[in-house]
């Protein structure tokens, strides 16, 4: 019986770890917090769209105030050519 | 019920005991199955987290932004849009806003250059985002220096940096005074990049973007549920790309695992043959073999998903970051807030555990039904 | 008293096919209760095929075994296993122990199923080691074993479940003849003890012993000598 012991207490420790995951976001996600409140209120002060996420590009930065004929955009969604943007590196000139 | 649980108990530690026949195949197999959980859930907790974020971050930005399109490019909104606009039921609030890009060559990044009215700086002041200050190693008092577009170099006091809390939004922000953008970027008084109305009631806002079409028949509103919904779809296309990446890899295990799992060696066939030879049943030695896979598969399946989380949440998706940086200079670093959706997660689980436990019972099944006298031959 | 029963028993492999091949065809005796029967033949003469329908790991194509009321030629696989658990014990020619477990675990392997207390069932398999002089060995890997301690844990193994009938197939097929008297004596005990067991064998050693009671000679599936 020894190794299902083992067994049952390795299982033990990972759902106690599971479960804490859980209750973590539960505390996590609850009232907000400080800094989500600043964040709400640049937010709504400056009117801000868009995530500083991808920062690469003009195009790229706000994408939802993207209309559908602009360069790169076929629809809101198509940030690049798939997969042209995925294999082709921008002109070396750029690169320099 | 006693016995039925020593039953298993049982089982379980005689499957216990032959896995560790083969302790390097048995941890191997434990290890790789535990990658690739633990790169599936990163991605599906990573998205997920990110799409909330986005959702809560952007839930108080402007109802509706109002571009004006001429000859199919966006351009700058005169003022008196504004006026003509005129009082709209239920818009509370309209505003121009005046932003756009600077591309700084020092550093090969663009800022994103908005002027604030609030912040009531003077003409030689900015605040800047946590991820301009880093990549220019500027701090509170540093000048930085802006070419206009005269070609003139404006120099600009750093007045305070923005939380670095709140970097999603404004790691690459460079705010300063409405009149020293104008004079920067030589823009008229009277032109605006866009503008914005606050609707207090969410349910009127199609009504008002429609009235505000035929009011400004050149204008492109865009509403606070088109940001939403943008952002909903950019990560999972986003996370498309990951999931390509990992397809090879989930493929690699699959055939692993089918090899493993579906090939029976003739040592367990053997094995199987003993165990229904000295008394035990088909349906106890699939048991047995069901625990050896829910063993790996549970043991995969939790380790994966607890790296997952810390990963996601504790190392800021650190593995991620090279995709999602991509060309970007100004990264922002960014805490997520932690947040699992139980439907993904059950997703996971089902698509991992279960089809590795059937792999493994199936073909016992079919050498189990078989006749017991094979060990006597 | 009659335990077991055959009754025009045949067995084919491969039926309908152009390899098909009659083991056994056709066999009618009776083995007693508290006896020591050897079935004597030379390999291939259906020994095996012959205890492994009698053991209930297979099933004959043809004919009717009766284990003391019960017909067990024509119970479904479920009972089978049940009385194969409760009636039978096994050693094997090549002692088929399962590698990577211990001594001790090899042991009680056959009363998993049944779910009994672990100390209690510990308290079983210990007492085993002991009658077999194995108790020092008991955490020990099978793999350690030498060929007649091997041989005594297969015993204990069938012994687990205190079967009424033991089923040993070539059992001395892997030991020297010092090792084989020892078995052969082993089960000496054991017949002492109430038990009926049945051996397959063409060793000397095995069916010359004093201890057999009665020798059934095969050849081509069919009893040449000894027939009850």
């Amino acid at each position: 019986m020894k190794r299902s012991n083992t067994f049952f207490v390795c299982l033990l420790v990972l759902l106690t770890g599971f479960t804490a995951s859980l209750v973590d976001v539960a505390i996590e996600s609850g009232p907000a917090r400080p800094q989500a409140l600043e964040s709400a209120d640049l937010v709504s002060r400056l009117g801000l769209t868009d995530l500083s996420l991808f920062t690469e590009a003009r195009y790229t930065r706000h994408p939802s105030q993207a209309d559908i004929h602009s360069a790169f955009q076929d629809h809101p969604v198509a940030l690049e050519h798939f997969p042209t943007g995925s294999l082709l590196q921008p002109p070396s000139g750029l690169l320099r | 019920m006693i016995a039925l649980l020593r039953k298993q108990r049982y089982f379980i530690d005689y499957t216990l005991g032959t896995m560790m026949r083969h302790k390097g195949k048995s941890l191997g197999l434990l290890t790789v199955y535990t990658i690739i959980i633990f790169m599936l859930a990163s991605v599906m907790l990573f998205s997920h987290a990110m799409r909330s974020e986005a959702v809560a971050l952007l839930a108080d930005s402007p109802e509706i932004v109002v571009q004006r399109i001429q000859a199919g490019r966006s351009v700058m909104v005169p003022a008196d849009y504004l006026q003509r606009i005129g009082k709209l039921r239920g818009v509370t609030e309209k505003r121009g806003r005046l932003w756009g890009y600077y591309y700084d060559p020092a550093v090969k990044a663009n800022y994103t250059v908005m002027a604030s009215e609030q912040d009531q700086l003077s003409i030689n002041d900015i605040v800047i985002g946590e991820g301009i200050a880093r990549t220019r190693g500027l701090s509170i008092g540093d000048y930085l220096t802006l070419r206009s577009h005269e070609g003139k170099a404006f120099s600009f006091r750093v007045l305070r940096l923005l939380e670095s809390e709140s970097e999603l939004i404004s790691s690459d922000l460079l705010l300063m005074n409405p009149e020293g953008y104008r004079r920067l970027f030589g823009i008229d008084e009277s032109l605006y990049t866009d503008l914005v109305l606050s609707v207090r009631n969410p349910r009127e806002i199609q009504k008002i973007a429609e009235k505000l079409t035929l009011l400004l028949p050149d204008s492109r509103p865009i509403l606070r549920t088109e940001i939403l919904r943008t952002y909903e779809s950019l990560f999972s296309w986003r996370q498309g790309v990951m999931l390509i990446l990992l397809l090879g890899s989930v493929l690699a295990f699959v055939i692993f695992a089918w090899d493993k799992a579906s090939g029976l060696s003739a040592e367990e066939r053997k094995e199987i043959g003993i165990l229904k030879a000295v008394g035990w049943e088909t349906s106890e030695v699939m048991r047995m073999k069901f625990w050896e896979g829910v063993i790996i598969s549970l043991m995969a399946f939790l380790i994966g998903y607890l790296a997952a989380y810390l990963h996601v949440f504790y190392t800021s998706a650190g593995l991620f970051e090279p995709v999602l940086k991509g060309w970007s200079v100004l990264y922002p670093s960014f805490q997520l807030t932690p947040s699992v959706d139980g439907l993904q997660l059950a997703t996971l689980f089902f698509f991992t555990v279960l089809p590795y436990t059937l792999a493994t019972i199936v073909p016992v099944w079919q050498t189990s039904i078989t006749d017991p006298d094979l060990v006597m031959r | 008293m009659m335990l077991i029963e055959l009754t025009d028993v045949r067995k084919a492999f491969n039926q309908g096919k152009p390899n098909e091949f009659w083991a056994i065809q056709g066999i009618t005796t009776q083995f007693e209760v508290n006896r020591i029967t050897c079935l004597k033949g030379a390999s291939g003469s259906g020994k095996t095929t012959l205890m492994s329908m009698i053991g209930c790991l297979s099933r004959p194509t043809s004919g009717r075994i009766r284990l003391q009321d019960r017909t067990i030629s024509s119970l479904p696989e479920r009972f089978l296993t049940q009385v194969r658990r409760h009636t039978f014990g096994f050693i094997f020619q090549r002692f088929n122990l399962i590698p990577g477990l211990s001594v001790v675990e090899n042991i009680m392997l056959p009363a998993y199923p049944l779910g009994l207390k672990a100390s209690c069932l510990r308290s079983r398999a210990d007492r085993l080691l002991e009658q077999f002089l194995l108790a020092d060995k008991a955490s020990n890997p099978v793999e350690w074993l030498s060929g007649g301690e091997a041989q005594r844990v297969a015993i204990c193994r069938a012994l687990i479940n205190d079967p009424q009938i033991l089923i040993a197939d070539e059992p001395t097929a892997n030991l020297d003849s010092r090792l084989s008297r020892e078995f052969m004596s082993l089960l000496d005990q054991l017949s002492k003890a109430g038990k009926t067991v049945l051996i397959s064998s063409h060793d000397p050693v095995v069916f010359d012993s004093p201890v057999v009671d009665r020798v059934v000679e095969l050849e081509d599936g069919l009893v040449v000598s000894g027939e009850g």
